[in-house]
C-alpha cells in the first residue's frame, strides 16, 4: 500500500498558470483602469514622453518569447515515440541549450532596459511622487518587472529540471513557465499602449 | 469498472511521503487537512479577539460615564483608567471589523472547512499544489501578526474602520492617533492577506478542475466543493483588486504619492503636501472587492448548509442544479453592485439606480436558494442534531439580514439609514452570524471527521439555544436604533443627543455579554471532544459524500492507498439502499456486484 501523495497531473499546473494569468490580468485592469479614471478627471493631468528604449525593450521581450518556443521546439514533447523521456533526448542532444540562454539573456537585457528607463526618467526629474501620471508610471512598470522575475525564476527553475530530473515532470513544468513568460510579453504590450496613451 | 495502476502516468513521482518531525507535521505541513485546521485555529483565535474587542466597546456604549472594567490595566496607553476615548472606540471598531471580516468570516467557512473537506470530497489525496497551500496559511498568519502588531506600537491600532476610506487613511499621522505605523501596518497586513487567499483560490480551482477521482463528474460534485469552488473563482477577482489598492495607499504613505489624495487638503490645520489624487477611487477599488467578500463570507455557508440539510433531512436536497445556478449567478452579479456602499459619496441619481436594481436583482437567486432550502426540510424526517439546529438557524438569520437589505439598496431610503445602527443591524445578521452559524453547522457536521471523536450534543444544544437567542436578542434592537436615525461609529450618546436610546443599548450589551458567554460552551465542548469525546465511527451521519467513505480521521493520503471511483451524485437520500436510505458517492451501481466495484488499491 502506498501512504505517498501522487503528483498532481500536468494539467493542474495548466490550470494553475492559467488561474494565476486570470488574477494578474485583473491585478493590472484595476491599476489601469484607475489611471485611465484618474487620467479623465484631472484637468492638470500631466503627459512625459515615454523614454524611447521601452520600445526597444519590447521588441527583446517579445524576441525572448519566440527563442523560448525555438527551445521547446528543440526538446519535444515529454515522450518521443519510443517513450523515452524528452529531458533524456534533451541532455542528449542538447540543440536547445543555446536558445535557452539566448531566452534569459534577452530577458535580463529586458530588465536592464527598463532600468534605463527609470534612470533617464529620473535625470530628467521625473519621479515616482512628481505626478499622478509618473505614480502610475513607476508602478505598473515597477509591478511588472516584478511579475517578470517571478517567470525568470520559473526558467531557472524549468532548466534545473531539464538537466536533472526524469520523466515528463521537466516538460510540464517547461510549459507552465513559457504559458506565464508569453504572458509576460503580452501583458507589456498592452500596458506599453496604455502608458502610450494616457501617461 | 475500476481504477487501476495502468491509469496512473508511468512514472509518478511523490509529492511528499508523510512527515516525520513534528515541525513539518503540525507547523509547516504540506497536508491540506493539517492546514485546514490550522486555519480553523487562526479563526478561533481571531474570532476570540475580535468578540473581546465588541465588548470592550458595547461596555463603553452602555454606560459612557463608567471606567470599563480591567482594560486601564491592559491598555493603560490607550485607555488609561478604563477610559475609552472617542478615539480609541474607532481603534477597536477599526480592529474589531477586521479581525472578524478578514480572519475570521474569510478564514474559517472557506480556507478552514475548504482546505480540510475540499481534497477528500473530490477524491484527491492532497491539493494541487500543497506548497502553495502551506504558504497560504503561513502568509495569512503573517498578515494576523502584522495587523495585531498594531496594538503594539506607539500610537496603535489605526481608527479609519474596515474600510480604510481615504483621505483619512492616506495621510499619515496627522489625521489621528493609529493613523501613522498602525495604518501602515493594517494596509501591509491586507496586503499580505490578498496574497495569501490568492493562492489559497488557486489551490481550490486547480483541485477541483483536476484532481477529481474517477467518476467525479462536475454533476456529482458535493454542493460544498461547488460553493468553495465558486467562492475561490470571486475571491480570486476580487482579491486581485483589493491588492493593487492597498499598494497604492501604502506608496500614498511612505512615498509621497497621491493616489487618494486630492490637491489642497487640509488635515489638522494643515495643507498637506499632494494633489491630483481622488478619495473616491480607493471607495472604487475597496468596494469592488468588499461587496464580493459579503459572499466569499457567505457563499461556503450555503454549500456548507446544502450539504448538511439532505444529510439531516434524509431526503434529497431539491433543485440541485438551480442551486448551483444561482450561486453562479450571485458570484456574477456580486461585482455589478458595489456602488450601492457609496450611494453616500456623491453619486448621481442615475448612477445609484444602476447600482440599486442589479442589487435587487441579486436577492432573486439568494431567495430561490433559501426556497430551496424551505423545500428540503418541508415534510422531511428531520434528525434535529446539533449541526441540523444550525443549519435551520443559519436560514432564519439570513432571511433576516435579506429583508433589511431590501431597504438598504434602494437610494432613497439608504441614504437616511446608511450612517445608522440599521446598517449594523443587517450585516451582522446577514453576514456575520448567518457565516458563523455556517461554521457552527460546518464543525459540528466535521468534527467526526477532522478529529475521530464525537462532540456532544447536549452542550451543542444548549450551544445553539442560547447563541440563537442572543444574535436576535443583539443584533434586532439595532434595526430600531437605526430607525430612529441613532448614529453608527459614535462613542457615545452624551443627554442631548439620542439618551432615549441608552436603555436599549444596554439591553444590546448585556445580550452580547449573553451571547459571548454562550461561547464558552461551546468552547468547552470542543476541548471536551476532542479529549475524551466518544470515538467517531466513519460515518456517523450516514451521508453520502465521498468524507465519509473513508476513516475517521481519515489516513495521509486521505483514503488509505486507494483511488475512491464515483458511482453517483451527492444527493442520493431518500432511497433503498444496501445501507439504508441512502447511497454513498462510491457506493457501486446497482446492476453491478457490490464487492467487484469496490475502490481498487494501488500499490
Amino acid at each position: 500500500m502506498s501512504i505517498a501523495k501522487g503528483m498532481a497531473p500536468s494539467s493542474a499546473a495548466r490550470t494553475g498558470v492559467w488561474v494565476g494569468i486570470g488574477a494578474i490580468t485583473m491585478s493590472f485592469a484595476a491599476y489601469t483602469s484607475a489611471m485611465v479614471v484618474r487620467h479623465g478627471s484631472i484637468p492638470e493631468w500631466q503627459h512625459f514622453t515615454l523614454p524611447p528604449i521601452l520600445y526597444w525593450n519590447s521588441l527583446v521581450l517579445v524576441a525572448s518569447s519566440v527563442t523560448l518556443e525555438l527551445a521547446r521546439q528543440r526538446i519535444g514533447g515529454p515522450f518521443d515515440r519510443l517513450g523515452h523521456s524528452a529531458s533524456l533526448l534533451a541532455a542528449k542532444s542538447r540543440a536547445w541549450l543555446p536558445w535557452y540562454g539566448v531566452t534569459l539573456a534577452l530577458s535580463f537585457a529586458f530588465l536592464a532596459g527598463q532600468y534605463l528607463a527609470w534612470k533617464r526618467l529620473s535625470g530628467e526629474g521625473v519621479y515616482l511622487a512628481t505626478s499622478p501620471s509618473s505614480s502610475f508610471f513607476y508602478v505598473l512598470t515597477a509591478l511588472h518587472a516584478l511579475h517578470l522575475l517571478g517567470g525568470l525564476a520559473a526558467l531557472v527553475y524549468a532548466l534545473r529540471c531539464l538537466r536533472s530530473d526524469d520523466g515528463p515532470r521537466p516538460v510540464n513544468v517547461l510549459a507552465a513557465a513559457a504559458l506565464y513568460w508569453h504572458f509576460m510579453a503580452v501583458l507589456w504590450i498592452y500596458l506599453l499602449v496604455v502608458l502610450a496613451l494616457w501617461v | 469498472m475500476s481504477a487501476s495502476i495502468t491509469e496512473l502516468p508511468p512514472t509518478a513521482p511523490h509529492h511528499h511521503v508523510p512527515p516525520e518531525s513534528f515541525l513539518r507535521k503540525y507547523v509547516f505541513s504540506l497536508d491540506h487537512k493539517v492546514i485546514g485546521k490550522q486555519y480553523l485555529g487562526l479563526g478561533l483565535i481571531a474570532v476570540c479577539t475580535g468578540m473581546f474587542l465588541s465588548w470592550i466597546m458595547r461596555y463603553h456604549l452602555a454606560f459612557p460615564d463608567k471606567a470599563v472594567p480591567l482594560i486601564g490595566w491592559i491598555a493603560p496607553t490607550f485607555a488609561a483608567g478604563g477610559v475609552i476615548t472617542p478615539e480609541f472606540y474607532l481603534q477597536l471598531m477599526t480592529m474589531h471589523g477586521t479581525i472578524m471580516v478578514f480572519f475570521v468570516l474569510t478564514t474559517a467557512p472557506f480556507a478552514g472547512f475548504g482546505n480540510f473537506v475540499l481534497p477528500i470530497q473530490v477524491g484527491a489525496e492532497d491539493m494541487a499544489f500543497p506548497r502553495f497551500n502551506m504558504m497560504s496559511f503561513w502568509v495569512t498568519f503573517v498578515a494576523f501578526a502584522v495587523l495585531v502588531a498594531a496594538f503594539f506600537v506607539p500610537d496603535g491600532p489605526p481608527l479609519s474602520g474596515w474600510t480604510a476610506y481615504a483621505p483619512l487613511s492616506a495621510v499619515g499621522k496627522a489625521s489621528g492617533p493609529g493613523e501613522g505605523l498602525g495604518q501602515t501596518l493594517w494596509v501591509i497586513s491586507i496586503g499580505i492577506f490578498c496574497i495569501g487567499q490568492l493562492l489559497g483560490s488557486l489551490n481550490f480551482i486547480a483541485t477541483t478542475l483536476d484532481l477529481r477521482a474517477k467518476g467525479m463528474t462536475l454533476a456529482r460534485l458535493p454542493y460544498s466543493t461547488w460553493a468553495w469552488f465558486i467562492t475561490s473563482m470571486i475571491g480570486l477577482i476580487a482579491f486581485s483588486v483589493l491588492l493593487p489598492a492597498c499598494v497604492l495607499l501604502l506608496l500614498d504613505r511612505v512615498a509621497g504619492t497621491s493616489f487618494f489624495i486630492p490637491a489642497g487638503l487640509v488635515v489638522s490645520d494643515a495643507v498637506q503636501p499632494h494633489s491630483g489624487g481622488s478619495p473616491l477611487l480607493w471607495q472604487h477599488l475597496f468596494w469592488f472587492f468588499g461587496h464580493p467578500e459579503v459572499y466569499i463570507a457567505i457563499v461556503p455557508g450555503f454549500g456548507i448548509i446544502s450539504t448538511i440539510l439532505p444529510a439531516v433531512c434524509r431526503k434529497p436536497h431539491l433543485g440541485p442544479r438551480v442551486l448551483i445556478g444561482c450561486q453562479l449567478a450571485i458570484a456574477g452579479l456580486s461585482y455589478m453592485v458595489w456602488g450601492h456602499h457609496m450611494f453616500l459619496s456623491g453619486m448621481s441619481p442615475a448612477s445609484a439606480t444602476l447600482f440599486s436594481v442589479p442589487t435587487l436583482i441579486i436577492t432573486i437567486p439568494a431567495a430561490i436558494i433559501t426556497l430551496l432550502w424551505l423545500g428540503t426540510i418541508y415534510g422531511s424526517k428531520l434528525r434535529l442534531s446539533t449541526a441540523a439546529l444550525f443549519c435551520l438557524g443559519f436560514v432564519s438569520v439570513f432571511v433576516t439580514g435579506g429583508l433589511s437589505g431590501f431597504f438598504l439598496s434602494q437610494p432613497s431610503i439608504d441614504t437616511y439609514l446608511h450612517g445608522t445602527y440599521f446598517v449594523v443591524g443587517h450585516f451582522h445578521f446577514v453576514m456575520g452570524v448567518a457565516a458563523m452559524f455556517g461554521i457552527f453547522a460546518g464543525t459540528y457536521f466535521w468534527f467526526p471527521k477532522m478529529f475521530g471523536r464525537m462532540m456532544n450534543e447536549t452542550l451543542g444544544k444548549w450551544h445553539f439555544a442560547l447563541t440563537f437567542i442572543g444574535v436576535y436578542a443583539t443584533f434586532m434592537p439595532m434595526h430600531w436604533l437605526g430607525l430612529e436615525g441613532n448614529i453608527r461609529r459614535y462613542s457615545s450618546f452624551p443627554s442631548d443627543y439620542m439618551h432615549g436610546s441608552l436603555p436599549l443599548h444596554r439591553f444590546i450589551t448585556f445580550s452580547a455579554l449573553f451571547l459571548g458567554a454562550a461561547q464558552l460552551i461551546f468552547l468547552v465542548n470542543l476541548l471536551w471532544s476532542r479529549l475524551r469525546g466518544p470515538v467517531a465511527p466513519d460515518n456517523p451521519w450516514e451521508a453520502t459524500t465521498l468524507e465519509w467513505s473513508t476513516t475517521s480521521p481519515p489516513p495521509f493520503d486521505n483514503f488509505g492507498g486507494v483511488h475512491p471511483v464515483v458511482y453517483h451524485g451527492p444527493n442520493e437520500y431518500g432511497v433503498s439502499g444496501p445501507r439504508g436510505d441512502y447511497v454513498m458517492q462510491t457506493d457501486p451501481p446497482m446492476a453491478a456486484t457490490p464487492v467487484a466495484a469496490t475502490p481498487v488499491a494501488v500499490t
